[in-house]
């Protein structure tokens, strides 16, 4: 998707640290040279397309609750079901396919390990189909926010 | 207990700490897994739905970014969408003496976006670092492994490259609010 410069901007400054003030729409609209009012509508429409997420923090996983990795081998024929089984459990942030035996990869959160535990035994009895379980045991780096080349992009 | 749901490390608003209520962090926290309200005065809004002041959201907010708790506040981008399509998991069976090392160098290339450690699970998973390269091809993605396999002298490292080739879902980990 191509973006307009102004968007462009607004990714580029804002996906580390945004304002904490009474009117942080205001401050990043003062940085870019627009109203409040447009940054706020550019923010929703970035939204509503899908380029944004959402505008908000992310967690250090290992201190805001539980979370792990695992993948499972799902037979080719079967991976939408699969997927849709995965995504249903709950505290399901991440599950893509890739290319590989273990097909399925999940990211699954918790309050705590006991309960990410159990909702992972119990996926994988109503699954019936091998897991790997992968806790972190070292983030080397782990900010997801990274530069975006536009260029490349064209 | 989570630390997000404890008061007693948030001096807010001039008063004592442990004044600040426990039950308003979390809230707080649940609100914030949902995204900043996009009105003009976001952290009011916040404030009104937690029972919190606007000056004490602000206050853990900054609080919870000192302390590593919040790692970034911003823009979540969502990099398929922008047509950051290609999207590997590149996985390494390193030398347990080796892995520290190699995942620090790692993590300073620019082209990768995340780099962890994690167990072995003989037999069948081998490997102990992963690494994520974010492109915008298939070409361009193994382009940059060819090269960080030969700046690195990675041949002789056992790895293996998994692209994602669909998202199921993709969104903030949600770990105070229920589904």
């Amino acid at each position: 998707m191509r973006l307009d410069h102004t968007d462009q901007q607004l990714i580029n400054h804002f996906q580390r640290h945004l304002p904490v003030s009474e009117r942080p729409y205001l401050d990043m609209a003062r940085q870019l040279g627009i109203s409040e009012q447009e940054v706020i509508e550019r923010l929703q429409s970035l939204q509503s397309r899908d380029v944004v997420g959402r505008v908000g923090p992310v967690f250090e996983h290992s201190q805001a609750g539980a979370s792990l990795l695992a993948a499972v081998a799902a037979p080719e024929d079967q991976m939408d079901l699969v997927a849709a089984r995965i995504n249903r459990a709950p505290g399901v942030n991440h599950n893509y396919a890739r290319e590989h035996t273990y097909n399925l990869w999940f990211v699954m959160t918790a309050p705590d390990n006991e309960l990410l535990e159990e909702h992972l035994d119990e996926l994988e009895q109503e699954l019936k189909l091998p897991m790997l379980r992968l806790p972190m045991v070292e983030g080397y780096h782990i900010d997801l926010g990274f530069d975006i080349d536009w260029e490349a992009l064209l | 207990m989570s630390r997000f749901a404890s008061a007693d490390h948030l001096p807010a608003n001039g008063s004592e700490p442990g004044t600040v209520s426990a039950w308003g962090l979390l809230r707080l926290r649940q609100q914030l897994e949902q995204g900043l309200p996009l009105v003009p005065r976001p952290y009011f809004a916040l404030a009104e739905r937690t029972g919190l002041s606007e000056q004490e959201v602000m206050n853990a907010i900054t609080q919870w970014q000192n302390d590593g708790l919040i790692k970034r506040f911003g823009l979540v981008v969502k990099h398929r969408t922008l047509g950051y399509t290609a999207n590997a998991m590149v996985v390494w069976n390193v030398p347990d003496g080796q892995v520290q090392a190699l995942g620090q160098a790692m993590a300073g290339v620019p082209f990768i976006t995340l780099c962890y450690q994690r167990p072995r699970r003989l037999p069948d998973w081998p490997y102990n670092l992963f690494c994520m390269i974010h492109g915008t091809n298939r070409e361009r993605v193994l382009a940059q492994l060819d090269s960080l396999i030969a700046d690195y002298n990675l041949q002789q490292i056992q790895h293996a490259v998994l692209f994602s080739n669909k998202a199921y879902r993709q969104r903030g980990g949600r770990y105070a609010s229920h589904d």
